[in-house]
């Protein structure tokens, strides 16, 4: 079972305003990829000597799970990610240089990462590892990759552990697990006053750093009980969590759980009668991934229609936390982008999956990296494309809701977000895979860090591709 | 109070899942000797039988029977193609193919059916069964495996207790040199032990997994608990099944319910430590169980 | 074919088989063959690649788990299905030294080894108080409980993020990976003289005595249970090494690492390499750490099989391996192997009008051979021929 996820979703199809901010973008990262291409051709052949760099090409890798428990959803990410890099490549590549992306399948077992992700550094030579998934995984061959002074950028996972002196090569991406649990709190803090909360997380990091985030915000006294779950032996409904809860008279109920633990918790909520605020962290609360698990229930045959009825009618208001853009909101431009980039670029992943969270998380990732690359010009180093993300990622047009936060100190990309809540009434989020409710916006986009700060308002991020890359389209 | 009358109730229904499997290892231990590992692979097979039948549409009786039929068939088909040629040598290579079968069923199953977690419909409600006016953690479908696992274990004890075949096997189990002196056609009441134990360890298969999402791997923790639950009424008797899923289904949701859910394997452990140290021969087993 | 050779060959064939003579005494005959092999292991890793070194050390590293299953289930006739969670307790233990104790590194080394035995005594003592599958049970749970024991406990654990093994570094400029094999490699080496030894003594021969029979080992004086336990240490010993020396390659120690499939593969590398054979733990180990990820991959892209099927392939092998190698050779490589030598000899024997090459065969297959997995004696076509007699 894997601990990243960002859950979010939703979105219809595009309309005709979609393809015009489909141009905008798309040129956004091919734009100064060409231009720049063009110079890079004609400019000196010197330097790169950086492996995994030529002159026309640069090669990076990654280790993902493709098979296994953790793999369902997760698996869509990497080949999601091909969509940016093959439209790159079909407009001349980042400094004349195409991306070619070899993610090899670690099956979420670290052993398996150390190995493969030595096959990607000894045998491929790759530049850098951009995406890997997981924390365990991860840290399993972080010490490694710097060692070897390769760049382990964006990791998926929202673990503290990616910025760290020690670890200079190593970048995370999404949301540190305190900063969601430091949004939600907030949110519960001032919008439920005085109301008893009660917690379930998952009894590892993940859960852990959501609740310590939580912790930061809401009053001790407020909060009546904790209950945790093993992820390692998840396998029944959390029963005697929900009883505890409801025993202790919690009516806002935070969960920090994976997809299928949300599914399990809420199962027995409804069979118990139990229906407090549910207010999820991101990681479990994705309509097109919690949606099946629920409705799987639904199924003829037995008399659990009724079960199922009320558990998907728990799904419904539930509060959640966003850093990239609603898939329901069809008038966003990043939104319009990723569904043609998907469309024209991965049209197996598009086919299967369309625009989900899993997806979209894929290609604001390889977005980023390719606005990286730009960044770090055209004589291609490791040094280099550290140095790019440190001094100018607050720069980079993304789909994030706020800006990046990466400097010379901090290694962690969105510091924030928007809190939304899952509802009946909002456009609904449409995928191959079936219909799931859509989000309406609760507050206006805020930050914070993972430390002790306070949570402030954001100024957001632009809500359009920068003018100037519309421009070279 | 509340608490613990929940957890005492879900005790009871997983209690007696684990009877059903556990049911199934003891058919399979008394005729032949050996503890099928793959019995709950077996199970979880049937249950992605039973899946892919409701999948077309076909109503859940219909599905739950074909699933039982599967697991007769599959128990049978299972004891002739693999276990009767080992048979002659030490039960440990019996055990070794029974680990083998369990790792190939699952990669078939995922290899068909996907490895990802799914949800499986119940035979009845699984809303909480209000008594006064409090909802309890005991549902329509709770009762329904509680009656299911009975009518389970009564039909075999009758069959055991009451019908010639049935003594039949007991002979077989017992003694089978004298019975085949006897006339019993040994080799073809295996098959039928087989096929019956396959039979309650698909049963197992489909209680369970309503309660639980369903993979090919759900049954893997269950077959252990079963295996405690079998060790603890004695691994040689039915009717200690019955008890030692009992015993192990509520030893387990108090472990749960008050320690947390992290430990209930740890449980296990400790409950097969304890039972093996003051009475290894189980509850139900004979004094002196050490047969060589 | 061997038939067509002619006359000289078989006479130089025999005439080197008769030549050829190793030492009697078993210690110095196990360096012997162990110094060999290192040489040929050290002349090797020089011509790899540090990728390839990374995964020769591992082979090493899991030969040496694969050993002590051998030794418990072909030798002593116990079965542990959950031998992944005791490589696990070995490779935590290096971790936490590391982590908490400025200790030297073979002491780490042996501390993994020591704790590791002590859990197989803990589990060994109840499960060995009556003859039957509680032991396979147990392991089983053990193997299926571990990962939730470090996520309850997970400052103690390190969590997810797991705790950092590492390495003594390289000396000089040497390649890390080169240096690291040859650190595994080594220890693998000690470990199978000492099992080889061992099994050559009182203990191996106690070991046999309780497999074949526990009545008449006990009227032989043997402490059956004590016996037992004792195997299941020597092999939880093993496997406690093999998880610290493959902490060592991964550089983390997490319990993703450490799942139920880790125990099957290890088991399936037995059964594959040959059950009580030491050699074939070799065959296992390269069938552990290759079929997974390159040979199935290979294989799944070869045949273009779908995305489910080539995700389940390994399992679904190493599954139909279980069954089939017990079903239809039961001996495993090693097994097939030695019946080849022994075809070998044979034939060059009744070149020459026949001779005795009974102790030819015994130095060959001197490994620590034992009688393939529970023929109980009976004969069986493989190992009739190769190898040297059941105890």
């Amino acid at each position: 079972m894997s601990r990243l996820h960002h859950g979010r979703a939703g979105s219809e199809a595009g309309s005709g305003a979609g393809s015009r901010a489909y141009r905008l973008v798309a040129a956004g990262a091919a734009a100064a990829i060409v231009v720049s291409g063009l110079t890079a051709v004609a400019g000196p052949a010197g330097a790169a000597a950086s492996s995994g760099v030529t002159s026309t090409s640069v090669t990076i890798g990654a280790t993902v799970p493709l098979t296994g428990p953790a793999s369902p959803g997760y698996d869509e990410i990497a080949p999601a990610m091909n969509a940016v890099f093959g439209w790159v490549n079909a407009h001349g590549g980042v400094h004349g240089r195409k991306i070619r992306y070899v993610y090899l399948d670690d099956g979420y077992n670290p052993s398996v990462t150390a190995t493969e992700t030595r096959k990607l550094v000894l045998q491929n030579g790759v530049f850098a590892t951009v995406g890997s998934l997981g924390t365990p995984t991860q840290t399993a061959v972080q010490s490694y990759l710097n060692a070897e002074k390769v760049p382990q950028l964006f990791v998926e996972s929202g673990c503290n552990c990616w910025s760290n002196p020690r670890d200079p090569w190593t970048t995370g991406w999404q949301p540190p697990y305190t900063v969601d649990g430091k949004l939600l709190g907030a949110y519960i803090r001032s919008h439920f006053a005085g109301e008893k909360v009660g917690y379930l997380y998952q009894d590892d990091e993940f859960g852990q750093d959501v609740v310590k985030g939580l912790d930061m915000e809401i009053p001790r006294s407020q909060v009546v009980s904790r209950q945790t779950y093993d992820v390692a032996t998840l396998a029944g409904p959390l029963s005697n969590q929900m009883a505890a809860l409801q025993a202790a008279g919690a009516k806002v109920v935070v969960l920090a759980t994976v997809p299928a633990a949300t599914a399990l918790a809420l199962l027995p909520a409804a069979l118990i009668g139990y229906k407090p605020q549910f207010v999820v962290d991101a990681v479990g609360a994705d309509p097109p991934t919690v949606g099946p698990l629920l409705s799987s229930f639904t199924r003829k045959g037995g008399g659990s229609a009724a079960l199922a009825t009320a558990a998907v009618g728990l799904l419904d208001g539930m509060i959640t936390n966003a850093y990239l853009p609603p898939e329901n909101d069809a008038s966003d431009p990043w939104i319009q982008v990723s569904k043609k980039l998907l469309a024209d670029y991965a049209p197996s992943v598009w086919s299967t999956y369309g625009l989900d969270g899993n997806t979209e998380y894929g290609v604001a990732l390889a977005y980023t990296f390719v606005q990286a690359l730009q960044a770090a010009g055209r004589n291609l180093t490791r040094q280099g494309v550290m140095a790019a993300i440190a001094h100018s990622a607050k720069q980079f047009a993304t789909p994030g809701l706020v800006p990046l936060s990466y400097s010379s100190s901090v290694h962690f990309g969105y510091e924030g977000g928007e809190i939304v809540q899952v509802s009946a009434s909002a456009p609904p989020i449409v995928t191959p895979t079936g219909t799931f409710p859509g989000f309406t916006v609760l507050t206006p986009v805020e930050r914070t860090s993972p430390g002790k700060g306070p949570v402030v308002a954001s100024k957001g991020r632009e809500s359009k591709p920068p003018a100037k890359l519309v421009r070279t389209a | 109070m509340r608490l613990f009358v929940d957890v005492t109730l879900s005790g009871v229904a997983n209690g007696m899942v684990f009877a059903s499997l556990a049911l199934a290892l003891v058919l399979v231990f008394r005729a032949t000797n050996v503890v099928n590992f793959a019995q709950g692979a077996m199970g979880m097979l049937t249950t992605f039988i039973a899946f892919s039948v409701l999948e077309h549409g076909v109503g859940y009786w219909v599905a739950f029977a074909v699933a039982l039929a599967c697991g007769l068939v599959l128990g049978g088909a299972v004891q002739l193609l693999v276990i009767r040629p080992v048979q002659s040598r030490p039960p440990l290579n019996a055990v070794i193919v029974t680990f083998g079968l369990l790792i190939l069923f699952e990669g078939i199953a995922g290899a068909v059916w996907g490895n990802s977690n799914r949800g499986f419909p119940a035979a009845f409600s699984q809303s909480g069964l209000t008594i006064g006016r409090t909802k309890v953690a005991f549902s329509h479908f709770d009762v329904f495996v509680v009656l299911a696992v009975t009518l389970l274990m009564t039909a075999m004890v009758a069959l055991f207790r009451a019908t010639t075949l049935g003594l039949r096997m007991r002979a077989t189990a017992f003694a089978p040199d004298t019975a085949r002196l006897l006339g019993v056609r040994v080799s073809r009441l295996l098959t039928l032990g087989w096929a019956l134990a396959s039979l309650a360890g698909s049963l197992a298969g489909l209680l369970v997994a309503p309660t639980t999402s369903f993979s090919p791997t759900f049954m893997d923790l269950v077959l252990v608990y079963a295996f405690t639950a079998a060790v603890v009424g004695g691994l040689h008797s039915p009717p200690g099944a019955l008890v030692g899923g009992l015993v192990t289904g509520l030893a387990l949701s108090y472990v749960g319910g008050y320690l947390g859910g992290a430990l209930e394997p740890l449980g296990a452990l400790a409950l097969l430590v304890v039972v093996l140290m003051l009475r290894p021969e189980g509850l139900f087993g004979a004094p002196a169980a050490r047969r060589v | 074919m061997p038939q067509d050779l002619p006359a000289a060959a078989r006479v130089a064939l025999l005439r080197a088989l008769r030549r050829f003579r190793l030492p009697r005494l078993p210690l110095v005959r196990h360096l012997l063959l162990a110094v060999a092999g290192g040489v040929l292991l050290f002349v090797i890793t020089l011509e790899l690649s540090p990728f390839d070194n990374y995964e020769l050390g591992q082979i090493a590293a899991y030969a040496i788990a694969i050993a002590g299953l051998s030794l418990l289930t072909g030798v002593n006739g116990q079965i542990s299905l959950g031998h992944g969670a005791f490589m696990a307790v070995g490779a935590y233990t290096l971790a936490e030294l590391q982590a908490h104790q400025s200790v030297n590194f073979v002491l780490q080394l042996l501390a993994a080894t020591a704790v590791a035995a002590a859990a197989g005594l803990v589990i060994a003592v109840p499960a060995t108080r009556l003859q039957g599958p509680y032991l396979a049970g147990m392991t089983l749970l053990l193997a299926l409980a571990l990962p939730s024991l470090s996520d309850r406990y997970s400052s103690f654990f390190g969590g997810d993020q797991g705790l950092p093994a590492t390495a003594p570094g390289a000396p000089g400029s040497l390649d890390p990976q080169r240096w690291l094999a040859w650190l595994q490699i080594l220890a693998a080496l000690v470990v199978l003289v000492l099992l080889a030894n061992l099994l050559d003594s009182r203990f191996g021969r106690a070991f046999r005595a309780v497999r074949d029979d526990e009545v008449a080992a006990a009227t032989l004086g043997i402490h059956v249970a004590r016996t037992k336990v004792t195997a299941f240490m020597v092999s939880a010993a093993c496997a406690g090494l093999a998880g610290a020396l493959v902490a060592l390659s991964t550089g983390v120690v997490s319990t993703g690492e450490f799942p139920l499939s880790l125990s099957i593969f290890l088991l399936a590398g037995m059964v594959i390499g040959g059950a009580g054979t030491l050699m074939g733990a070799w065959w296992g180990a390269i069938a552990v750490v290759y079929l997974p990820n390159q040979w199935s991959q290979s294989l799944a892209g070869a045949f273009h099989l779908g995305h489910l099927v080539s995700a389940n392939l390994a399992v679904i092998i190493f599954g139909a391996a279980l069954v089939l190698v017990m079903l239809l050779a039961p001996a495993g490589i090693q097994g097939a192997l030695r019946w080849a030598a022994g075809r070998l000899a044979a034939w060059a024997v009744a070149g020459r009008g026949g001779g005795n090459v009974s102790k030819q065969e015994r130095q060959d297959g001197h490994d620590g051979a034992v009688p393939a997995l529970g023929d109980g004696g009976r004969p069986d076509p493989i190992r009739s021929t190769g190898g040297r007699g059941g105890a």
